[in-house]
């Protein structure tokens, strides 16, 4: 990857980042950490990997992205509002009545939105679903993006799905795992620990790997190797950092759901803000060096 | 009267029509939870070898893999015992199903007193009631093959949630060969005046006949409704069957909360009909193992207990 692209990535994961702080905090409140732990991967999907048409979201031949952390909705909305799927200024009406941006996904309600998740566990299935289904339609060289919680992995279900995509050798599944190392109560250690989530992957017969998952390059080189392992399914475990990417959350306790003020808002606004246009300074520069 | 004389099992009636309209259809796949031998969709899986899925003992995997294939444009069918069907799998069929508007039928065997001998553990009492409280759930029970033949496609062609009731191993004939049914409509199995018997399912209605023709010795002439869609029920028939007759007595393969006679108990309250009425089925119990005579003797749904219920509701009227 050339480094006008990894800046472009990073430009549009701060992009995220405040969109999607300033759409929660229009409703005052949200699920920031695990928001905000995602970015990055959301950026890589959405600006790089995922094959998708904003001006026809239902196209048949595209990639599919279950967001099974579905309380995450709004790092979703606002990649899909910087692509086009709909215009910016709907993030504010996040969960207000009548929404059309609910927090948790509604695949009905959403342009964009693959599927409907909420209860935690489930977009897995719904995830290997799509997949069997994409691969019984002949979609050549079509994904389904499976984006799992860290403490989500505490639902049985989600090692159903491992056993059944392993014997169906979903190998158009490749999942991801936001290792943010806390859930609603705390840190994943102290409530229900996971151990190595990747081994146990690999022990379940998926290709896994661990990474970095805040560096965009690496995350578009994992899912490019998992693309190359035929017959299985893949997993790319992504050690995060809860509420990453906002000095008002990052690397803090006690993040998951929390209320967001005009204050901070504003202050989201001066703090992306300026590393969106350090970005963006860099990328002009990037370009008259071309020149 | 003797109701076991179909040449075929109910399940293999089910797997021959997902057979014949998935012919014609191929969007139609099943699932199963390591249970295609019991429940016979076996011989489906080989017919149809890439459209037939058996998922292992993991049902609620299974159901969420049929809400992504349905968003695929698949209409898929998943089996399970009853039991698990409904009570291990509800959040998924709410998800996976409901709220996703999926396209997602379950087929859920051996509900209430067919599961003699794996016994309480498996009897589902609870399922109708679990599944008619979500939203737009289609809840269906089959009296016999003929139904099946004529129910079933009408089930596939519908897009929704279905949840399918099934004694799948027996050889229960109620109706005629080529009997046509309407998804949603009643049927009355026999006519009568004096009481009205609403039942449902292929362990209660051949009761209900059975009830019906002891009263009939004993003078009574009684009604037997077949309620085989208990939702969306079929409220003109309940209506009907309720003024005509001046007394209902309600017959279901399931607790008496939540199932068949709670759906009429809400029909004859909002429409102000407050003639006699009763429910036969489990009375808020759990089951346990014994063969079927003994389970419907012991829980008192059997053909006595119906007739007698009924007489008291006549001599109320």
């Amino acid at each position: 990857m050339n480094q006008r692209t990894v800046m472009e990535l990073k430009r549009f994961a701060t992009q995220i980042r405040l969109e999607s702080i300033l759409s929660m905090g229009a409703c005052g409140s949200g699920h920031v950490g695990g928001v905000l732990s995602a970015a990055d991967l959301v950026a890589v999907l959405y600006g790089l990997e995922a094959c998708y048409d904003p001006k026809d979201p239902h196209k048949e031949d595209r990639d599919r992205i279950v967001l099974s952390k579905g309380h995450c909705g709004p790092v979703l909305y606002a990649a899909l509002a910087l692509k086009g799927f709909f215009p910016k200024e709907l993030l504010s009406t996040l969960n207000q009545n009548g929404t059309t941006l609910p927090s948790h996904c509604n695949m009905h309600d959403t342009p964009g939105i693959d599927m409907s998740t909420g209860s935690l566990g489930q977009g897995a299935s719904l995830a290997a679903g799509i997949a069997l289904g994409m691969r019984m339609k002949g979609l050549q060289d079509r994904y389904t993006y499976l984006i799992l919680g860290d403490g989500e992995c505490d639902e049985g279900q989600v090692w159903e799905m491992a056993l059944f995509a392993a014997q169906q050798k979903q190998d158009n599944l490749i999942a991801f795992v936001d290792l943010n190392h806390q859930q609603l109560d705390g840190y994943t250690d102290d409530i229900c620990g996971l151990g190595d989530l990747r081994q146990k992957f690999q022990d379940f017969g998926w290709w896994a790997v661990q990474i970095d998952g805040h560096d965009v390059e690496a995350i578009h080189q994992a899912i490019q190797d998992a693309k190359t392992h035929k017959g299985v399914p893949s997993v790319i475990v992504l050690d995060t950092v809860k509420g990453k990417g906002w000095s008002v959350t990052e690397g803090k306790p006690g993040v998951h759901h929390i209320p967001i003020s005009k204050e901070q808002m504003e202050q989201a606004r001066q703090e992306l803000g300026a590393q969106i246009a350090a970005l963006e300074e860099q990328l002009e520069g990037e370009e008259l060096d071309g020149i | 009267m003797e109701f076991d004389t179909s040449k075929i099992l109910l399940r293999e009636a089910v797997c021959e029509v997902l057979m014949e309209l998935a012919k014609e259809d191929p969007s139609i796949v099943v699932l199963d939870a390591d249970l295609m031998n019991a429940s016979g969709l076996s011989r489906f899986a080989k017919e149809f070898p890439g459209r037939a899925f058996n998922c292992g003992i993991q049902e609620s995997n299974m159901v969420g893999v049929a809400g992504g294939l349905s968003a695929m444009g698949y209409v898929p069918l998943v089996h399970s015992f009853a039991a698990f069907a409904a009570r291990r799998t509800t959040d998924q069929v709410f998800l996976a199903g409901v709220y996703g508007h999926h396209n997602l039928k379950i087929l859920g065997t051996d509900p209430g007193a067919c599961g003699t001998s794996n016994g309480g553990s498996h009897m589902a009492l609870e399922d109708i009631g679990i599944m008619r409280s979500m939203a737009g759930v289609t809840v269906v029970d089959f009296t016999d093959e003929a139904m099946v033949r004529s129910v079933l496609p009408q089930i596939m062609k519908t897009p929704g949630v279905c949840y399918i009731r099934l004694f799948r191993k027996t050889k229960r004939k109620v109706y005629p060969d080529g009997t046509q049914f309407t998804l949603g409509k009643a049927y009355t199995a026999r006519n009568g005046k004096d009481v009205a018997i609403l039942a449902e399912g292929a362990v209660m209605v051949p009761e209900a006949l059975k009830a019906a023709a002891l009263l009939e010795e004993q003078g009574i002439s009684a009604r037997v409704v077949d309620l085989f869609t208990i939702k969306p029920l079929d409220v003109q028939a309940v209506v009907k069957a309720a003024k005509e007759t001046g007394a209902v007595l309600t017959a279901e393969n399931h607790n008496i909360y939540n199932g068949l006679g709670s759906a009429v108990a809400e029909v004859l309250a909002e429409q102000g009909i407050g003639v006699p009425f009763a429910r036969v089925g489990f009375q808020d119990t759990v089951g346990e193992t014994a063969d079927m005579d003994y389970i419907m003797k012991k829980f008192g749904l059997d053909y006595q207990t119906i007739a007698a219920k009924a007489k008291e509701l006549v001599r109320l009227k």
